[in-house]
């Protein structure tokens, strides 16, 4: 850590542990939340490539399955995205409270969290049976594009397996929140975490289900 | 955490209500949108601009960044778009496959 007497003509340097002078806390985070924030970024860029693939192979290819139809799996789909953007304002709740110093609350609201994320996981398991129960498997399908298959697998795969993640990661940190073996940091920490799933959904959501709906001219 | 406080208080729960109700809407813009009869690029650029307006009010609000120190904001944001838009560098590639197809 720079003192006062080794850089005393940095601008803005007030004081011996000026946020600038090098090393303190130049974002002014707890030093995990910024690895979140860091383990976040790469897991974007992970989805990303992920997004790239499917959005080309689905605006490329000469016959896409659509096999999608209102009801059940737009309907579905739909209540699978109110409730993962519910379970983002639970988990903003719990953070507040975790703030606040009310930690039976903040294990309650994470709870709320952890239900949404088994509801979203059950919701999404019987869409992915009643594709499998259609004919849909990883290199072939009745409709079209063999490769329907392996990307809606894939890409919804990988999200159930970080809202699942998500589940436990959450179930730990309202646990150990309310015996006072975690702080307020941590539960904004596992929020961030929790807001990124959500987040992905967010592209998810129109590109494999909307750009697949089944409609009259399609 | 000062980060988290404004004046010592939590953002109130309207905000977050707000961005919540917001999200809801543009989830059900998109799902008129899927019905509409318009080229696939046209649905896929509009879905996308929609979803990312989406990631970006969970990202200021929920994720808190708006209310960070903006140090944080330039250090992951600026980076991370680039990489993605470079990613995104060969996409129109495929609408020149989609303009080949059999009519």
């Amino acid at each position: 850590m720079a003192s006062q007497e080794t850089m005393p003509s940095l601008p803005g340097a007030t004081a011996p542990e000026s946020v600038w002078s090098g090393g303190v806390s130049p974002y002014a985070v707890v030093p995990k939340k910024l690895g979140m924030w860091l383990f976040i970024v790469s897991d974007a860029i992970t989805f990303a490539s992920l997004i790239l693939a499917y959005s080309y192979i689905r605006v490329a290819s000469v016959n896409w399955p659509r096999p999608f139809d209102l009801w059940p799996s737009i309907i579905n789909a739909n209540v699978m995205t109110v409730v993962l953007l519910t379970s983002s304002i639970t988990v903003v709740m719990a953070v507040r409270a975790s703030k606040m110093g009310r930690r039976g609350t903040t294990a309650r609201w994470l709870m709320a969290t952890i239900a949404g994320g088994v509801l979203f996981d059950i919701l999404h398991i019987h869409e992915w049976l009643g594709l499998i129960g259609e004919g849909v498997r990883l290199f072939s399908n009745p409709w079209g594009t063999p490769m329907f298959g392996a990307s809606f697998f894939a890409l919804t795969g990988l999200h159930m397996l970080h809202v699942t993640i998500g589940v436990f990661y959450l179930g730990v940190i309202a646990w150990g929140f309310q015996r006072s073996k975690f702080t307020a940091d941590d539960v904004e920490i596992s929020g961030l975490y929790w807001h990124f799933v959500d987040l992905v959904w967010m592209f998810l959501f129109p590109l494999v289900y909307l750009m697949s709906a089944k409609t009259a001219w399609f | 955490m000062q980060a988290t406080l404004v004046h010592g208080h939590p953002e109130p729960k309207r905000i977050f209500l707000i961005v919540w109700v917001w999200l809801l809407a543009l989830t059900g813009t998109e799902t008129l949108l899927a019905y509409q009869h318009v080229a696939l690029e046209v649905m896929l650029i509009a879905l996308m601009t929609l979803s990312i307006v989406k990631a970006s009010l969970i990202i200021a609000y929920f994720m808190h960044l708006r209310f960070e120190r903006r140090s944080l904001v330039l250090t992951l944001m600026p980076a991370v778009v680039f990489v993605i838009a470079m990613l995104f560098v060969v996409f129109p590639d495929s609408l020149r496959l989609l303009r080949m197809r059999p009519h």
